[in-house]
């Protein structure tokens, strides 16, 4: 009697502390995407929404051939990004973890790279105009250093950039969980790998990189959350010309044609939560905290 | 110590260039944030001046960036400070098993990988149909907590994971009560952590521009009013106000870290050295 007292106590206090946080996640996240659910089948027109029960959002959404090319074009953008990330955040991460031996020097180094993860993302995106312009370094470099005649025209307001500023402003989502990764790899395993004999690339192969396998997960369900929802960066370095899922309902959002807005929303959140379900298979976020 | 193997030179020559590509261009516009009058959005530098800085303070150039500056600054507080207690109070919720926490945890993963777009969408539906009007400090910051809460709470969940009990035991043992356990032991303990949580609450709010697009309402924030900026303003003085907004971000960021290190020394310094002529 009084040891389930005791239990049933803990779990107030324990529902207590959580409630004011499940009570904002409540009305902030949960209602928010049944209300994109419900208002997903509503009617509108030039003026105004207003609730109906009607699949026309669904039944455009799912026949235009204009979805299935954004789709395609935004796991285009999502592909390149991951690959990218996750090759420079497995190298870097590898270097911090394993080539600095002095761990006031492997702090300084990682927050060196985490700093502008605190910075503006609209900013960076900016900041590369200089670069990349007609008129930018990249162009003026290339032409003295004879390598090109004219300016390359495709070095900013196009795909290229896009994924350039993706891997800018995401690398850091895939160097963080890898590095936290590879700092819990057991040295000795490695020590042992080379007393048996293995070279170095093995020991990568077989050892490091399997073991760095939930960090490599973790950063990959960022990146993909972060780059199929994205807009801005779509917008921002494609001048325009690029589409994506993100862009689609951003477009819809400006014409005021919410219910069409939220179908697409519903969508891509599917595509997204379907893509996540299938990379948490292979991860316990729990036990890499 | 075993000399360096050649990978290593390899590997910090690339790491090097790494860390060129994350800071070169905000260098870039660092630089050219001093252009002269007549200078433009590249290179060449147009004579060296603090004009673009100047038209910063005039208001028919930029527009109202002080008041989207102020507006910014209080909700990225606002958002620090819940972000910080709610995180603390689910941190300690969550070391002991309660029905219902797989949900809330999942929940929590939920908030952090749902598109920012839905979230902004979606909240701005809702006030939209219950006829309530958007507003920085009411649709904006809940928008914005659902992106902090959880690094706040992964934070804690990382530290508590790391705690070591036998000092609540030991303060128990010496008749504490719950809250003083808390109050006196725990909180200490993990202060460190939390600078890091109020980091990200106030960091990530303050950047936040995909969830506060639609609920902040007639009154922009900070990222809201640079990136109106971008489709009309076409001199420098977008750079300044990238650079200004930059080093404000930088300061911010140092700011809290030394303050991290110095709770860390005190602790180490106020903490008791029992145990350690045993071994």
């Amino acid at each position: 009697m009084k040891i389930k007292d005791l239990i049933s106590a803990s779990e107030r206090t324990s529902w207590l502390l959580v409630s004011p946080l499940v009570a904002i996640l409540a009305f902030f996240l949960l209602l928010p995407i049944l209300t994109l659910v419900v208002v997903s089948f509503w009617n509108y027109n030039e003026f105004t929404f207003f609730p109906d029960f009607v699949f026309d959002n669904y039944a455009y959404l799912l026949t235009s051939p204009v979805t299935l090319s954004v789709y395609l074009k935004t796991l285009k953008f999502m592909a390149l990004t991951w690959i990218f990330c996750t090759v420079i955040g497995f190298t870097v991460a590898y270097f911090l973890a394993f080539h600095v031996r002095s761990l006031g020097v492997q702090i300084g180094l990682f927050l060196l790279c985490t700093i502008p993860f605190w910075t503006s993302n609209i900013i960076r995106m900016i900041s590369w105009i200089p670069f990349l312009g007609r008129n930018g370094l990249a162009n003026s470099a290339l032409i003295s250093m004879g390598v090109i005649d004219e300016p390359l025209d495709w070095l900013l307001f196009s795909d290229f950039a896009v994924v350039l500023a993706f891997v800018h402003l995401y690398v850091l989502f895939m160097v963080v969980p890898v590095f936290n990764t590879m700092m819990r790899i057991d040295k000795s395993l490695i020590e042992a790998a080379r007393d048996a004999g293995a070279s170095g690339p093995q020991i990568l192969a077989n050892v490091i990189i399997p073991l760095s396998k939930p960090g490599i997960m973790i950063g990959s369900i960022f990146i993909v959350t972060l780059v199929m929802g994205d807009f801005i960066t779509v917008r921002f370095m494609s001048g325009g010309q690029s589409a994506s899922v993100g862009r689609v309902i951003s477009n819809e959002i400006a014409l005021l044609q919410y219910p069409a807005a939220a179908a697409s929303a519903v969508v891509l959140l599917c595509t997204v939560l379907l893509m996540i379900a299938v990379m948490m298979r292979f991860v316990d976020i729990r036990k890499e905290l | 110590m075993e000399p360096r193997p050649r990978s290593f030179y390899l590997l910090a020559l690339f790491f090097g260039l790494f860390v060129i590509f994350l800071y070169g261009p905000i260098i870039t516009i660092g630089i050219l944030s001093f252009q002269g009058p007549q200078g433009g959005l590249t290179f060449p530098m147009n004579g060296v001046s603090l004009h673009w800085f100047a038209d910063l303070f005039e208001k028919q150039a930029v527009g109202d960036i002080w008041g989207a500056f102020r507006r910014s600054l209080a909700l990225g507080l606002m958002v620090m400070v819940v972000t910080v207690v709610l995180s603390v109070m689910g941190g300690l919720a969550f070391r002991r098993r309660f029905i219902g926490a797989g949900a809330v945890f999942y929940l929590i993963i939920a908030s952090l990988i749902i598109p920012s777009i839905l979230v902004s969408l979606g909240v701005g539906l809702i006030f939209n149909i219950l006829d309530w009007n958007v507003h920085w400090a009411s649709s904006g910051f809940g928008a914005q907590l659902t992106w902090t809460l959880p690094f706040g709470l992964l934070i804690m969940f990382a530290v508590f994971n790391r705690f070591n009990k036998a000092y609540e035991e030991a303060a128990r043992d010496l008749g504490a009560s719950p809250w003083q356990t808390v109050r006196f032991v725990v909180l200490p303990i993990i202060a460190p952590s939390l600078i890091g949580v109020a980091l990200f609450g106030f960091t990530l709010s303050y950047d936040e521009f995909a969830r506060t697009l639609l609920t902040a309402g007639s009154y922009n924030t900070l990222p809201l009013e640079i990136f109106g900026m971008t489709t009309n303003v076409t001199s420098p003085v977008l750079y300044a106000l990238g650079t200004l907004t930059t080093l404000f971000s930088f300061l911010i960021i140092a700011t809290f870290i030394g303050l991290a290190v110095v709770l860390r020394r005190r602790r180490a310094r106020l903490g008791s050295d029992a145990g350690k002529g045993l071994v």
